[in-house]
């Protein structure tokens, strides 16, 4: 599936909840299943700021696609990262660079998008970003 | 004067902004230790203010600025009739706390920071009376003495007593902590410190619309607040300084209304209160904190203390029947806030939760990360209560508190 596709399956999952409980669960339980950063990479290095809960992230380059691993000490930030995880995992760094994310809009978590809001999303987004950067730089060199 | 018998319900119907739903919910408004919600008076007042009498003051001879000049001048007087100041002229209006923390640190410290001084705090300082004083410390490469907690939230006395030994040139402490909700017994401490002739700030921003104030009975020497936190509008603070100290201390900031006469080579600077209010004051906010002193002096505030002490307990109660619940911060003396988390679940997870069902708090490390690391958390739930805050309310909250983390368990 591309990106976008991706993005649509998400958006008519959320559209089956009306409650915003059922949302909210569907975020934790993915939060829950978030792929597990390696301890390893559990360091400074890898932490997002701008979090008001701490945010892990750390990528791979597998034949030329970018698989993310993450964690958070908060389960609904973790929720959301994994969400991210799953749009951009899988996929050519060119691919995450030229994608529009506006799911996050469509799915009523708006809210989370603020850049002051405390969980940081914009800087998850854009360190996912940075990640396929690099991958990219290093694929043409 | 007999003072207006408090109702809660005749509170609440004063204060427009807590009557309102938060995505289809009945708002509960508990971060009023971020920042109080207003009473009508105080709303109307600003509204008057730029409907009928705006002006700048203490410069034009005409009509309209000679009425504002009085009326500002008339909120200094109620100020210091509020905190019992022996002259109204020891009433500087700032900005905020922050502002009269950083005009103190500036002005004191000129006065009487050496190179190698130090200067005395607790543990659970916000950052606003902690970096000030840990930057005027590293400028003069002294050292910023810091009294530690106990378990319980509290300041470690011995240990304040043992740093005071250590002859530090000024002692600022919090009367109420922000992040944990102690008391500290400012009163002994002042006194302590005033053995060895060592000035103390009091950092009231918790403490002034919790409880009486009357600091000639304190004997601080500084007592600062924010009116925001005290039912007034955000933009105006109040330095108050025994005249003692502000006569001796320099001017912070240079320029309009505190000078006295300026040529290019010289300025001399006018007297107190006016040589620490550099610049148009923001007369509204200030016409507004009087109003809202007004508001609370009509009240007895020892009422309003026991109303919200009531609501405290209450909390508290109510939180320890929840399996995994911690305190943070277990002081007998404590007054307007109570910080918790919940093992296991992330105190953001809590605040994002209960927002959705209605209920405002705050949850991180309140500006006090020192006081976080000390209890080796992330931070807390904190909820923070004010006079139009009921019983109900606080059981909604505690139900509600109860949903969510059924949902994160
Ligand atoms: C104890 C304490 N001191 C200082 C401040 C800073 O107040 P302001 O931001 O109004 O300057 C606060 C506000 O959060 C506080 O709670």
């Amino acid at each position: 599936m591309t990106i976008k596709e991706i993005q649509e399956e998400i958006i008519s999952e959320f559209s089956a909840y009306d409650d915003w409980m059922d949302k909210y669960n569907y975020l934790i339980e993915m939060g829950r299943d978030v792929p597990q950063i390696d301890v390893q990479y559990k360091t400074n290095n890898h932490l997002i700021t701008g979090c008001q809960s701490r945010v892990w992230l750390h990528a791979d380059l597998k034949e030329n696609k970018v698989f993310f691993t993450a964690d958070s000490d908060a389960v609904i930030t973790k929720g959301i990262v994994n969400l991210l995880i799953r749009v951009y995992s899988g996929h050519t760094p060119e691919e995450i660079l030229e994608a529009d994310i506006d799911f996050l809009d469509q799915i009523g978590l708006k809210e989370h998008l603020s850049p002051t809001r405390s969980n940081g999303l914009l800087s998850m987004v854009k360190q996912m970003k940075l990640y396929a950067q690099v991958f990219k730089l290093k694929m043409n060199n | 004067m007999e003072k207006g018998s408090f109702q809660v319900e005749v509170i609440r119907k004063q204060f427009p902004a807590i009557h309102q739903q938060v995505y289809g919910k009945q708002l509960v408004y508990l971060d009023n230790a971020a920042t109080t919600q207003k009473p009508q008076a105080v709303i109307n007042r600003l509204t008057d203010y730029y409907t009928n009498e705006n002006c700048n003051i203490h410069r034009g001879v005409h009509y309209l600025s000679q009425q504002a000049t009085s009326a500002f001048e008339e909120a200094r007087n109620t100020t210091a009739k509020f905190i019992n100041a022996a002259h109204s002229h020891e009433v500087i209006f700032t900005k905020g706390t922050t502002e009269s923390v950083n005009l103190v640190a500036a002005s004191l410290g000129k006065l009487l920071m050496k190179m190698g001084d130090k200067v005395l705090i607790t543990g659970m300082e916000h950052h606003s009376n902690l970096v000030p004083w840990q930057q005027l410390c590293k400028a003069h490469q002294g050292e910023l003495l810091v009294a530690r907690l106990t378990d319980s939230g509290e300041t470690d006395l011995n240990h304040f007593a043992e740093l005071l030994r250590q002859s530090p040139k000024i002692v600022a402490v919090t009367h109420i902590s922000n992040a944990l909700g102690s008391i500290n017994p400012v009163r002994e401490m002042i006194s302590m410190a005033h053995q060895q002739n060592i000035p103390v700030l009091v950092d009231g921003a918790q403490s002034v619309a919790h409880m009486k104030i009357d600091v000639q009975e304190l004997d601080c020497d500084f007592f600062v607040f924010s009116g925001h936190k005290i039912y007034a509008p955000m933009g105006v603070g109040v330095l108050y300084g025994k005249s003692e100290w502000l006569e001796q201390m320099p001017p912070w900031q240079f320029g309009g209304e505190m000078v006295d006469q300026v040529s290019f080579a010289e300025t001399t600077f006018n007297q107190l209160p006016f040589k620490f209010e550099a610049g148009t004051p923001d007369v509204g906010a200030v016409l507004g904190l009087a109003t809202a002193l007004d508001f609370l002096s009509e009240f007895d505030i020892q009422t309003i203390a026991k109303h919200e002490q009531k609501l405290v307990e209450n909390t508290i109660n109510e939180l320890k029947q929840i399996d995994g619940m911690r305190l943070i911060g277990t002081s007998a003396k404590r007054a307007g806030v109570v910080s918790f988390v919940v093992e296991g679940i992330h105190p953001y997870d809590i605040g994002t939760l209960v927002d959705k069902m209605g209920i405002a708090l705050r949850t991180g490390h309140h500006c006090a990360q020192p006081v976080m690391t000390r209890y080796e958390v992330p931070g807390t739930v904190r909820a923070s209560f004010a006079m139009y805050n009921t019983a109900e309310e606080v059981d909604h909250f505690v139900a509600t508190l109860n949903k969510a983390i059924n949902m994160l368990r």
